[in-house]
């Protein structure tokens, strides 16, 4: 009976052309998978190919060369740790603290509203504006480029990240926890510290570990905050090297071991990124 | 007797004054935390608005002295001092739309097989390569763009692109020209694979919102996977969808450094879209270490300004239709 009606239905002309169109577009929705993952393959194994021939000790030991001798990128790989350092020292607590407030204090209240609404703009905003912005309030004003303003602007692209995820992270926290502990007389701010925050601990890391992932690359708010600077230099109130900005100017130089340079220093960023990437995702699914 | 009693009155006393003091300094740290945390907040909120003051202050000298002619004039000469922002607006929105006309249906087909067709231990390693796209840095798209994509792209797309459809009468203008490799067309392809996991990820979050009930009532009926997909799931998430491709705009729209590899920084206007172009974003990136005087600054940050405003307001949307469907989720449930 069954087997009779299935086999009437396959022989009608309008129900094979629906199964037709459904076999068409899931090869097409297959298709458009595979046209993602090629991108990240072939972008993968470029620099694979391309970096690793720079991947050597001297890339982290040796200085950024003058055109045509040997070299690595250390001035730059320092540079980019002390203000991605910074920037985290500065955005993390800022981050944190917002992100608390609108789980546990402003819920559903308009501040906590719009200030979601807000950071969430803030997520997508371009970082090239962050740049101009804090060259306009910070660097026009000191009318030099510094790796403190480099590691500002960064922080501005930190705390919306941190923001984000401490608030879904503590919103996660069951409120029976919250609830124990306050019926034991905890006063709220002890209750968030103790109870929330120790419930909430690996996904607020993890937003961390998102955060300083995403602004290891970033070039464009540097290019006019930190700058760049050829030599050795700790004073985060001068002109800063960093990883992004190197890898942008030497991509662009016309000398050929700059371009090497810069495919190294490509390649190392982006493993890193990943890396980072994938453990914060790994902590984030065990917490799920 | 008595003597006891005013003992324990006294300890007792003795302990409350002690729990006294205790809850005191605890109901001021409290208020003290509360009105911390909500300070931060408040900073976090005003930050978008001192952005946009910071910004309009820098661009001051340039809005009084060319004010609505600046975004209409395609005159860029800092010898002369005169700007206008035509062609960089252009060359945005131009690479910004083809890689949302590349982008929507690529995204909406992984959206689909990561919720409808692939088995359930395969979506989450898929669903984080997919993601690891957003997570490459952006010079890494523009260096891998320049030296690695626009010469293949030069090779072996660009001459089929113009023999297809370069001698057609409209679009033909469109695929005018030479095959350089670099343009418009190359970063808007690159903006493309740089938006597809983010637009991607939202519409496969909004289709698994989807009540289990309506699908499968769907397929009950005998639907077709492609016809659930199309008249169940889509109808539902509607705003969703279109909350993601303008999140999906906002970002292609402000993406600075991939563009700046490939779209060639060519000031003039051409109907091509294998000619170079230039952005809002690929302008500054350029120019605006190396501009000298006030004016320049200051119109660089005007156009600053302009692509500010610009993505804020599609985000802004992006986030309202984000919000109108969790809110039909929210009153369903």
């Amino acid at each position: 009976m069954a087997a009779s009606e299935a086999q009437s239905g396959a022989g009608n002309p309008i129900y094979r052309h629906r199964r037709r169109v459904n076999r068409v577009m899931m090869m097409l929705s297959f298709a458009a998978l595979a046209f993602g993952l090629f991108w990240l393959l072939w972008i993968i194994v470029t620099l694979l190919v391309q970096g690793a021939g720079s991947l050597r000790p001297e890339l982290l030991l040796q200085m950024t060369p003058p055109p045509g001798e040997r070299g690595g990128l250390a001035n730059a790989i320092m540079g980019s740790l002390m203000m991605v350092g910074a920037a985290v020292a500065l955005g993390t607590p800022i981050g944190i603290l917002a992100g608390t407030y609108l789980a546990e204090y402003g819920k559903e209240s308009w501040l906590a509203a719009a200030t979601r609404f807000i950071n969430d703009i803030l997520l997508a905003a371009p970082s090239i504006i962050i740049g101009l912005f804090i060259y306009t309030v910070y660097v026009a004003r000191l009318k030099h480029f510094s790796g403190w303003a480099g590691a500002f602007a960064l922080a501005i692209i930190v705390i919306p990240v941190v923001v984000r995820t401490t608030d879904d992270m503590l919103k996660l926290v069951p409120n029976s926890l919250r609830e124990a502990a306050v019926a034991l007389g905890c006063p709220a701010w002890k209750m968030i510290t103790m109870v929330s925050y120790r419930a909430a601990k690996a996904g607020i890391l993890t937003g961390v570990l998102l955060a300083v992932a995403r602004i290891s690359g970033e070039t464009a708010p540097l290019l006019f905050t930190a700058l760049n600077n050829q030599f050795w230099s700790l004073n985060m109130n001068k002109p800063m090297a960093n990883l992004p900005v190197v890898i942008f100017q030497f991509a662009m130089s016309p000398y050929e071991d700059w371009q090497r340079l810069a495919w190294g220093g490509a390649a190392l960023i982006t493993l890193l990124v990943l890396g980072i990437n994938i453990v914060a995702r790994t902590i984030l699914g065990g917490t799920k | 007797m008595n003597k006891v009693t005013t003992t324990e009155q006294l300890m007792l006393g003795d302990a409350s004054a002690a729990g006294y003091r205790h809850q005191v300094r605890h109901r001021l740290l409290d208020v003290v935390f509360h009105n911390v945390t909500r300070a931060v907040a408040f900073l976090v909120l005003v930050l978008l608005g001192a952005i946009l003051v910071a910004l309009l202050i820098g661009s001051w000298p340039s809005i009084t002295k060319f004010g609505a002619a600046f975004l209409v004039s395609d005159e860029w000469d800092p010898v002369q001092e005169n700007f206008g922002a035509l062609i960089p607006i252009v060359g945005t929105l131009v690479t910004s739309l083809i890689a949302l006309a590349i982008a929507i249906p690529v995204s909406f087909g992984i959206a689909v097989f990561l919720t409808e067709l692939a088995p359930v231990w395969l979506r989450r390693p898929l669903g984080t390569a997919i993601e690891m796209l957003a997570a490459i840095p952006s010079i890494i798209y523009g260096m891998w763009g320049l030296f690695v994509f626009a010469p293949v792209f030069r090779e072996y797309v660009q001459p089929a692109l113009i023999a297809t459809f370069g001698k057609l009468p409209v679009i033909g203008a469109l695929f005018a020209g030479p095959p350089i490799g670099i343009g418009m067309l190359t970063a808007g392809v690159i903006l493309a694979v740089m938006v597809i996991p983010f637009v991607a990820a939202v519409m496969r979050d909004v289709f698994d919102l989807v009540p289990p009930l309506l699908k499968e009532s769907a397929y009950g009926l005998g639907s077709t996977t492609w016809e659930v997909v199309w008249h169940v799931v889509l109808p539902f998430t509607r705003a969703g969808v279109v909350g993601g491709i303008m999140l999906g705009l906002g970002r292609a729209l402000g993406e600075t450094m991939a563009v700046t590899f490939v779209i060639g920084n060519a000031q003039r206007l051409s109907a091509s879209l294998l000619a170079p172009g230039n952005s809002i974003a690929s302008a500054l990136a350029n120019e605006f270490t190396e501009a000298v005087g006030e004016l320049h600054t200051s119109a660089l940050v005007e156009l600053g300004l302009i692509l500010f405003l610009i993505t804020t307001i599609v985000l802004a949307c992006s986030k309202v239709m984000l919000l109108r469907l969790s809110r039909r989720e929210g009153t369903r449930s």
